[in-house]
C-alpha cells in the first residue's frame, strides 16, 4: 500500500480524483495500469449516450400486483434432475443456491419435494385434527389456529437426501444440484406445544406423529419432547403466507430436523406411546450401515457448508483479482461457531468471515475475499457448529457408514477451480 | 451432549419444565373431534396392531387386486418397474454393493405395509382401497416375498402373528457415540494431508442437466461481454492421474452413457424410422401406441416404458436385465423374431447395417 501510495502522493494539488484512483487499486490489490486509460479506449457509450430508460418511463405502479423476478433474473429458478424420480409428482427439485446471497431463501425458488403432488388447500377448508393420547380429541380451523400466541423463528428445512448423489462420487455439476434441497425461511406461526396443551397430553403419550392432508399424508414420529421444545405450526413464511407448495396453509417447522418430518398442509397431530413406524420412517429416510443393518430416528441434520459461489454454475468470468468467495453453513444442533475455507482441498485452512447474524438451525452466510493469482483452486469449506463438531469429509463418513448410505451427506464438497475460471465438481483424496 | 441428543436419550425429561409458563392454562379454542371424524383421519397401523381395521384378505385375491390396482408400477411380481419401488425380493442383499431394499429385505413392520397401501395407495388413487383389499394386497406381498403359502390369508386376528425377516435390523441414531465423539475437537488448519488429488469428477459422469449451451443448467450468465484481446487462458492440464471413470451410485444413475452422435447419422436415421413411425412415438409429448413409445430407449432397461404391455418375452428378458444398449439394440432390429422370439415387434428387420447405426443414432438424440 504505501508503495503505491507514495508513487500517486500529490506533488502539489494533484486532484482528489487521482489520489482515490491509486488508493483503491492497491486496496483492491491490482495492479495501478489497470485502472490506467487502455490505449486507444472508446468512452462507454453506455455512459456518453442517453439510453432510453433515462429519458422516457417505465412501467407504471400497477404493471405487477405481485412481483416476480425481472426476466434477466429468468436463469434463477428450482430445477429438477429429471431421471432421479419416475414421476414429477413424487420427486424433488433444488433451490438455486449458487445464484442467491443472504440467508433467507425466496418461497417461489425454494427447492420442493412432494410425495402427492402440491395440492391446493384453502384457509377455509383447512382443519387440524389432535388425536390419541390425549384429554380432548380436538378440530381446529385455521382461524382457530390464528388466535393463540404466534412466535417467529427462522430455520433451514434440508432434505435427508441433500448430497446423496454425491455419496458414491462426485456426480452433479452444479451447487444447485449437489446441495440445492434446502432452504432457509423465516416463520410466524404457534407452537405446537400450545397446541397439544389445549389436547392435554396423557401420561402415557410419548411420541407425536404428524400426517399431511395430501395423498401420500407423509406421516412421521418424533418425540414428545421435539414437539414440546420449538416445533411450530407454521402460517406465514419470509413474511407472507405459505406458498402453495410449502404447504399451504399450514406446515409443520421442525427447526434442525430432516425436512421429511416438515410435514406440509399439516391435517393431523397424534399422540402415541410408541414410534408410528411409518413407511417414510422405515423403508425410506432411515441409514443402511455397512453390517446389513440401519439407523433410524436420524433426525437431526449435522453440520455443513457450502461455497455457492464460485461453484460449476457460477464460474470466475472476471479473471485474476479480487474474488468474492460466498458460501452457506449450517447445523441442526445449533449455531454455525466457524467456517474455514481451503483453497488446496483440505491440507491448508483458513477462517472465513460470517456475515450477518448467526442463528441456531438457520443458514449462517459466510464470505472471504481473496486476490486471486489466476491459478487453480481445490475450493472447501467446512463448517464448525457450537457443540465442538467439525463438518467431515466425504471419505471420513463413509470410513463409518459404508457405501450404501444415502441420507444425511454433509460431507465436505470440493470444487476445482481451472485456470478458465470453470468451476467442476470434484472429489479429492 | 448437544440439547437435541438429550431430546433424543431422555424420556424422563419432566413435561411440565418443557412446556413453559407461557399457556399453563388452555385457551378454549377448537372444537371436540367427534367419533367419526378421528375414525375417518386417525387410520394410522402401529408395529403391535394400534388402529388395524377388522378385516381379512387372502393371497389369491391379493394377487388378482394387486394386477390390476398396483402392478403398472410395482410389476406383476412386486418386481418394480423402471425405478418405481421394488417390493419383493432382495433377502440377503443388505450388504451387498447394490442392496435391494423391499419389504422381503428391509421393512421392519407389516404394520407400515398396510398402513401405507391403506392410506396412500394406488399412487394417484389414494384412499381407494378398502381394508379387506388391504389385508389382500399385503398377504400378496408376503406371499410374494416367500413369507406365507399360496393359501394365507391376512385378518386383523393373526395380523401380529407375523414378523418381517428384517424387524431386528434397525437401532435407534448412535451418531453422538459413532460420529459426534470422532468428528469433534480442534480441526487442523495447516498441513493437514500429505497430498490432494481429484479422484473423481462428475464431468465424466456427463448426468447433469444442461442449458442449450452445454453448461450445467442454470449456469450464471456473463456480466460483462468478452473481450476479444484477452487471450484464452490455457486450460490443458493433465488429467488426473487417480481420476477412474466415476462410479455412479446404485439405482439412481441413468442406465447408460450417450456417446457423440453425428449430426448426419442422426439424419439419416430420422429418414429409417418412418419405418417404425406407424407403431413408434418420439419427440415430446410421445406416447405409448401400438408398440412403446421409445423416448430415451437407448441405455434403457428393455421392456420398461410405464403403461406398456409387452410381450412375455420381453418381460422375461426384461426381468433378466437386459438392456437396450446399443449393441443389443442393434441386433434386435436387424432381426427381431430371430433376437426374441414372441416378441410383439411385428417387423422384419432392418436389412442395411448403415441403417440399423442411423435409426439407434437418431432414437439416441430422443432423452427420456
Amino acid at each position: 500500500m504505501s508503495e503505491t501510495e507514495d508513487t500517486a502522493k500529490p506533488a502539489g494539488g494533484a486532484s482528489r480524483r487521482a489520489f482515490l484512483g491509486a488508493g483503491l487499486a492497491a486496496g483492491g490489490a491490482v495492479a495501478t495500469t489497470g485502472l490506467a486509460r487502455a490505449q486507444g479506449a472508446a468512452p462507454d457509450p453506455l455512459i456518453t449516450e442517453v439510453q432510453d430508460w433515462a429519458t422516457a418511463f417505465g412501467d407504471a405502479v400497477d404493471a405487477a400486483p405481485y412481483g416476480t423476478p425481472i426476466h434477466f433474473e429468468s436463469h434463477v429458478v428450482r430445477r429438477n434432475v429429471e431421471w432421479l424420480t419416475e414421476s414429477p409428482v413424487s420427486s424433488i427439485n433444488f433451490t438455486p443456491i449458487h445464484a442467491l446471497e443472504g440467508t433467507i431463501t425466496p418461497q417461489g425458488c425454494a427447492f420442493e419435494r412432494h410425495h402427492s403432488g402440491a395440492i391446493e388447500l384453502s384457509k377455509q377448508d383447512y382443519r387440524l385434527m389432535i388425536t390419541g393420547l390425549v384429554e380432548q380429541p380436538l378440530v381446529f380451523t385455521y382461524e382457530d389456529l390464528t388466535r393463540f400466541p404466534r412466535t417467529v423463528t427462522t430455520a433451514f428445512c434440508e432434505c435427508a437426501a441433500n448430497g446423496g448423489m454425491e455419496w458414491g462420487g462426485a456426480q452433479l455439476e452444479g451447487c444447485q444440484f449437489t446441495q440445492g434441497m434446502i432452504h432457509n425461511m423465516e416463520y410466524t406461526g404457534v407452537m405446537l406445544r400450545d397446541l397439544l396443551n389445549e389436547a392435554g397430553v396423557k401420561p402415557e403419550g410419548k411420541w407425536v406423529y404428524a400426517e399431511g392432508a395430501d395423498a401420500s399424508s407423509n406421516g412421521r414420529s418424533m418425540p414428545l419432547e421435539k414437539a414440546m421444545d420449538d416445533v411450530m405450526v407454521a402460517f406465514f413464511a419470509n413474511g407472507e403466507a405459505l406458498r402453495k407448495e410449502h404447504g399451504y396453509p399450514v406446515r409443520l417447522v421442525v427447526p434442525g430436523f430432516e425436512g421429511n418430518m416438515w410435514v406440509k398442509w399439516l391435517r393431523r397431530i397424534g399422540v402415541y406411546d410408541q414410534a408410528v413406524e411409518s413407511r417414510e420412517e422405515t423403508s425410506k429416510y432411515t441409514d443402511l450401515m455397512p453390517d446389513g443393518r440401519a439407523r433410524k430416528w436420524t433426525w437431526v441434520m449435522d453440520a455443513k457448508s457450502v461455497i455457492t459461489s464460485p461453484s460449476p454454475q457460477a464460474p470466475i468470468r472476471h479473471g485474476k483479482g479480487p474474488l468474492v468467495i460466498t458460501g452457506l453453513a449450517w447445523s441442526g444442533q445449533g449455531k454455525i461457531a466457524r467456517v474455514d475455507v481451503s483453497f488446496d482441498g483440505g491440507r491448508n485452512w483458513q477462517e472465513a468471515r460470517i456475515s450477518g447474524d448467526v442463528k441456531p438451525k438457520a443458514l449462517t452466510r459466510f464470505h472471504l475475499d481473496i486476490d486471486w493469482d489466476g491459478s487453480e483452486m481445490l475450493l472447501q469449506s467446512r463448517a464448525v457448529d457450537e457443540t465442538g463438531y467439525v463438518q467431515p469429509t466425504k471419505d471420513a463418513l463413509r470410513k463409518i457408514r459404508g457405501l450404501n448410505n444415502v441420507y444425511h451427506n454433509n460431507g465436505i464438497q470440493t470444487w476445482w477451480v481451472r485456470a478458465d475460471g470453470e468451476v467442476e465438481n470434484v472429489e479429492v483424496a | 451432549m448437544s440439547k437435541s441428543l438429550k431430546l433424543l436419550a431422555g424420556t424422563a425429561l419432566s413435561l411440565s419444565l418443557l412446556a413453559g409458563p407461557a399457556l399453563a392454562e388452555k385457551m378454549g379454542l377448537g372444537r371436540p373431534a367427534l367419533p367419526e371424524e378421528v375414525a375417518a383421519w386417525d387410520i394410522a397401523v402401529l408395529p403391535d396392531g394400534t388402529g388395524l381395521p377388522v378385516g381379512s384378505g387372502d393371497v389369491f385375491t391379493g394377487d388378482e387386486v394387486f394386477a390390476e390396482k398396483c402392478a403398472s408400477c410395482h410389476g406383476d411380481f412386486a418386481e418394480g418397474i423402471d425405478n418405481w419401488p421394488v417390493l419383493a425380493g432382495g433377502q440377503g442383499s443388505l450388504r451387498d454393493r447394490r442392496p435391494v431394499k423391499t419389504i422381503g429385505s428391509y421393512w421392519p413392520y407389516l404394520s407400515t405395509v398396510f398402513d401405507y397401501i391403506h392410506r396412500s395407495m394406488p399412487f394417484g388413487a389414494a384412499q381407494t382401497v378398502s381394508a379387506d383389499e388391504a389385508y389382500a394386497i399385503t398377504a400378496f406381498l408376503l406371499y410374494s416375498n416367500g413369507l406365507v403359502e399360496d393359501d394365507f390369508e391376512l385378518s386383523n386376528e393373526n395380523f401380529t402373528e407375523i414378523t418381517l425377516p428384517n424387524a431386528e435390523g434397525f437401532y435407534p441414531d448412535d451418531r453422538a457415540e459413532t460420529e459426534y465423539t470422532v468428528f469433534s475437537g480442534e480441526p487442523c488448519m495447516t498441513d493437514c494431508v500429505a497430498s490432494v488429488e481429484v479422484t473423481k469428477r462428475a464431468v465424466t459422469l456427463n448426468v447433469t442437466p444442461t442449458d442449450p449451451d452445454g453448461k450445467p443448467a442454470g449456469t450464471l450468465p456473463p456480466l460483462a461481454p468478452a473481450e476479444a484481446g484477452e487471450p484464452a487462458t490455457e486450460v490443458a492440464q493433465a488429467e488426473p492421474e487417480a481420476a477412474p471413470a466415476a462410479e455412479a451410485p446404485a439405482a439412481e444413475a441413468p442406465a447408460a452413457e450417450i456417446a457423440a452422435v453425428d449430426p448426419e447419422m442422426v439424419e439419416a436415421g430420422a429418414k429409417v424410422f418412418k419405418k417404425c413411425a406407424a407403431c413408434h412415438k418420439v419427440g415430446d409429448d410421445a406416447k405409448n401406441a401400438i408398440g412403446p413409445m421409445l423416448n430415451g430407449i437407448v441405455g434403457r432397461a428393455a421392456g420398461s416404458v410405464e403403461g406398456f404391455k409387452y410381450s412375455k418375452p420381453m418381460q422375461a428378458a426384461a426381468e433378466a436385465g437386459l438392456a437396450w444398449t446399443p449393441e443389443a439394440m442393434a441386433e434386435f432390429l436387424a432381426d427381431p423374431k430371430g433376437y426374441m422370439k414372441g416378441t410383439k415387434m411385428s417387423f422384419a428387420g432392418l436389412k442395411k447395417q448403415e441403417e440399423v447405426d442411423a435409426v439407434i443414432a437418431y432414437l439416441s438424440t430422443f432423452g427420456g
